[in-house]
């Protein structure tokens, strides 16, 4: 097998660091993921180990059990060529967060820092790193992309979802007005305010809207059962998945918050 | 001014359903992203410029005691006097003595957020001095009896029709079948009334966007001229600025420039940008007779050498409000003091104390658009977060939310057992919501399904599938 991309590993082993959301929500997004990396040529194993990347405790000013989290994700994925996590904010948390986290520490910078340069989000990695272009599936529609605020922020995901999404066939994306703003779903912010969060996502809502498309695509499933919530309980019939769901073609399932 | 940071949540309630408000914040959306985007796009060293800007703050907060007396120093020297105020209240005090002294019954003032900070126009009119703000933002809020709501626009909760109201109402020696439709004819009245008002005042106060240590200069950058009409007619100027706004030399100042008006309008550079040095020399043909520097510390000092040291950069350019999707929904009144978004997310605790301003810091999804667009790349959402683990520490955080997040931390610090309580709880939701596919209640999720549908698991956790396939492999 011909080396790709960035990496000169024939076949690089990926730890998949589902996120906690897709774990309990969706695992469909998870299963899109191990078959996009299987198809870039990567071997994935699904660590046991993991729960969550401890951004609830970590945006709550929890440190503690943060750094308790984080040690434990980090023990369990530092021996991987690469880590991917099919969100930009767990990604973001893990490749970001963390150095920032054990900043100081004798014990664990070091080993934090190795482990940060090895952690991807799924899609800008299978571009970014794998060069991967084998797109094979089609979708007959229409689409808009949301850019998920830690992806787009803290990675620089922007482009390459773009690109992915284009080799499909069929599929016409079509971009909504400030796709960079915000949905207002912000993890503990949503319920903490959500008044204020509500106004938000309906601005949101009415752009999705006001975009004429079948599907809202994103990268975080955060941001997806946000906006998949709202555009439900508005009555709105915009089907809502994550963008990985496309472009692995595993889109038999009822979409995000649809009925079965 | 009072406080009202605390009420936060239902400040924010209210400023939702202000439909006049919320029709004047759509204005903050259109008006100012677009701008700065094009002025930022048509030059091309706007972020090596960022940098530098940075990187002269960061210089200057180090050494911040060697250029503060340097300073003042060159203050000295060209004859006008400076004075420390630890806090607000010194500040007014201070103030209070210059008016007094020159027997000052009316004080033009320029527009000033320390001045808010400090609440001077209150208290001068308390001691029977009466303050006149001439930026006509300003003058229109101090006609409302209001607060400014932001930085840079202080009237931008306004709408045009309330400001015809506001004239009308105060201005009735015009006669009363003018026109006040437009704009520009809202900007002549106000001038023509202001006009006089310069001319008897006794005293003019402006802020202060820099204080250059280089040369002891004040500047202050305008898009009206009242500024300049402020410090130079009365007998008196006074400046009132916070200490962090000092730079080193011209040459650094002139870079900030570049990017402070481009960051808050868009615009290359403010219509007026004003270099005050000393008062009225002989070969002057106009100047005040005496200049006074008010410098302010007011908290500040103390966040020199913590985490929140970056905050002290600030150029007060406005634009992390305007990109603000929290700001855009609550506008700045809901913030409860001086300094609202995510700017004075930061700064409001630092200033009054976490546990009055600890709401705000809390009061955002992390979206990072501020720091995106902040010219002095000062990290907010990270400072934010600093806020927050102070008040973890001090257990200032609600109790169920300290709970569900021990209860949470306990289960996913034990992946065994957090697998086995996930799979329980992730059926139980999927059976709750059956066939439909979403929840429109939740047992303990009022906070979401209030507002949205929560959609429902597809039933079986990924893990759980995954295991059961990689036995089915073996």
């Amino acid at each position: 097998m011909q080396p790709k991309g960035d990496t000169l590993l024939t076949q690089p082993h990926v730890g998949l660091f589902v996120t906690c959301l897709v774990d309990l929500f969706r695992p469909n997004i998870g299963f899109s993921a191990v078959e996009l990396l299987e198809k870039a040529g990567c071997q994935v194993t699904v660590p046991p180990a993991q729960t969550c990347c401890g951004q609830p405790a970590y945006n709550s000013g929890d440190r503690a059990n943060t750094r308790a989290i984080a040690e434990q994700v980090i023990e369990a994925f530092e021996k991987f060529d690469y880590v991917v996590a099919p969100s930009g904010s767990c990604a973001a948390m893990l490749k970001k967060h963390y150095p920032e986290l054990f900043a100081g520490d004798a014990q664990w910078e070091e080993r934090t820092t190795n482990f940060a340069a090895k952690v991807f989000e799924l899609v800008s990695f299978l571009s970014d790193v794998m060069f991967f272009q084998e797109i094979d599936v089609t979708f007959q529609g229409r689409v808009t992309y949301h850019d998920s605020c830690s992806g787009l922020r803290e990675l620089g995901i922007a482009r390459q979802p773009r690109k992915l999404l284009q080799q499909v066939e069929g599929l016409e994306l079509k971009e909504m007005e400030n796709p960079d703003v915000c949905c207002g779903f912000g993890g503990t912010f949503c319920v903490k305010y959500s008044d204020i969060s509500n106004a938000i996502v309906e601005k949101k809502t009415a752009t999705i809207e006001a975009a004429e498309v079948d599907m809202l695509l994103a990268g975080d499933l955060g941001c997806l059962m946000n906006m998949a919530g709202k555009l439900q309980r508005e009555g709105k019939t915009t089907k809502v998945r994550h963008v990985a769901e496309v472009l692995a073609g595993r889109l038999d399932g009822p979409a995000i918050g649809e009925g079965k | 001014m009072k406080i009202t940071t605390p009420e936060f949540k239902s400040n924010a309630v209210e400023a939702l359903k202000n439909q006049t408000l919320q029709k004047a914040l759509s204005h903050v959306e259109e008006g100012f992203i677009d701008k700065r985007q094009m002025a930022a796009d048509a030059l091309p060293e706007f972020e090596t410029l960022r940098d530098n800007a940075r990187d002269i703050k960061n210089h200057t907060l180090s050494h911040l005691d060697l250029y503060l007396e340097a300073y003042e120093e060159k203050v000295i020297e060209s004859g006008g006097h400076v004075h420390w105020a630890q806090t607000a209240e010194d500040a007014r005090n201070i103030v209070l003595d210059i008016c007094r002294k020159v027997g000052a019954k009316t004080v033009t003032k320029g527009k000033s957020m320390i001045s808010e900070e400090i609440g001077i126009n209150d208290f001068l009119e308390g001691e029977g001095i009466e303050p006149i703000e001439t930026d006509l933002g300003e003058y229109i809020i101090q006609l409302r009896n209001e607060a400014p709501s932001h930085i840079i626009a202080p009237a931008v909760h306004v709408l045009k029709e309330q400001v015809e109201e506001d004239f009308r109402a105060t201005h009735t020696h015009l006669p009363e079948d003018r026109n006040l439709e437009e704009p520009e004819t809202l900007l002549d009245e106000a001038r023509t009334v202001l006009r006089q008002k310069f001319l008897d005042a006794d005293v003019g106060i402006t802020g202060a966007n820099f204080l250059i240590a280089e040369t002891g200069t004040s500047i202050i950058v305008t898009n009206e001229g009242n500024g300049d009409l402020t410090q130079t007619l009365p007998k008196v100027h006074i400046v009132l600025a916070s200490l962090e706004k000092i730079t080193p030399t011209l040459e650094d100042v002139s870079q900030i420039l570049r990017v402070l008006a481009r960051s808050a309008t868009g615009q290359d550079m403010s219509v007026y940008t004003t270099f005050s040095t000393g008062p009225r020399r002989e070969s002057d043909v106009d100047g005040p007779e005496e200049y006074h520097v008010v410098l302010l510390d007011n908290g500040r000092t103390n966040m020199v050498g913590t985490e929140f040291q970056d905050m002290l950069r600030c150029i007060r350019c406005g634009a992390c409000m305007n990109h603000c999707p929290v700001y855009h929904a609550v506008g700045g009144h809901a913030y409860g003091w001086v300094y609202p978004g995510p700017m004075g997310a930061v700064l409001t605790p630092s200033l009054t104390g976490v546990d009055k301003g600890g709401q705000l810091p809390n009061a955002s999804t992390f979206c990072g658009r501020c720091e995106a667009v902040c010219p002095m790349r000062i990290p907010l959402p990270k400072m934010m977060r600093h806020w927050r683990e102070r008040e973890f520490e001090r257990n200032l955080n609600p109790t169920a939310q300290r709970f569900g997040l021990k209860f949470w931390a306990w289960f996913a610090k034990r992946p065994r057992l957090y697998g086995l309580g996930a799979k329980i709880a992730m059926r139980g939701l999927a059976i709750m919501a059956g066939s439909k596919g979403r929840l429109s209640f939740m047992p303990l999720g009022r906070g979401w399904t209030k507002y949205r549908d929560m959609p429902a698991p597809e039933g079986k956790t990924f893990q759980q599938m995954w295991a059961e396939k990689q036995v089915g492999k073996t």
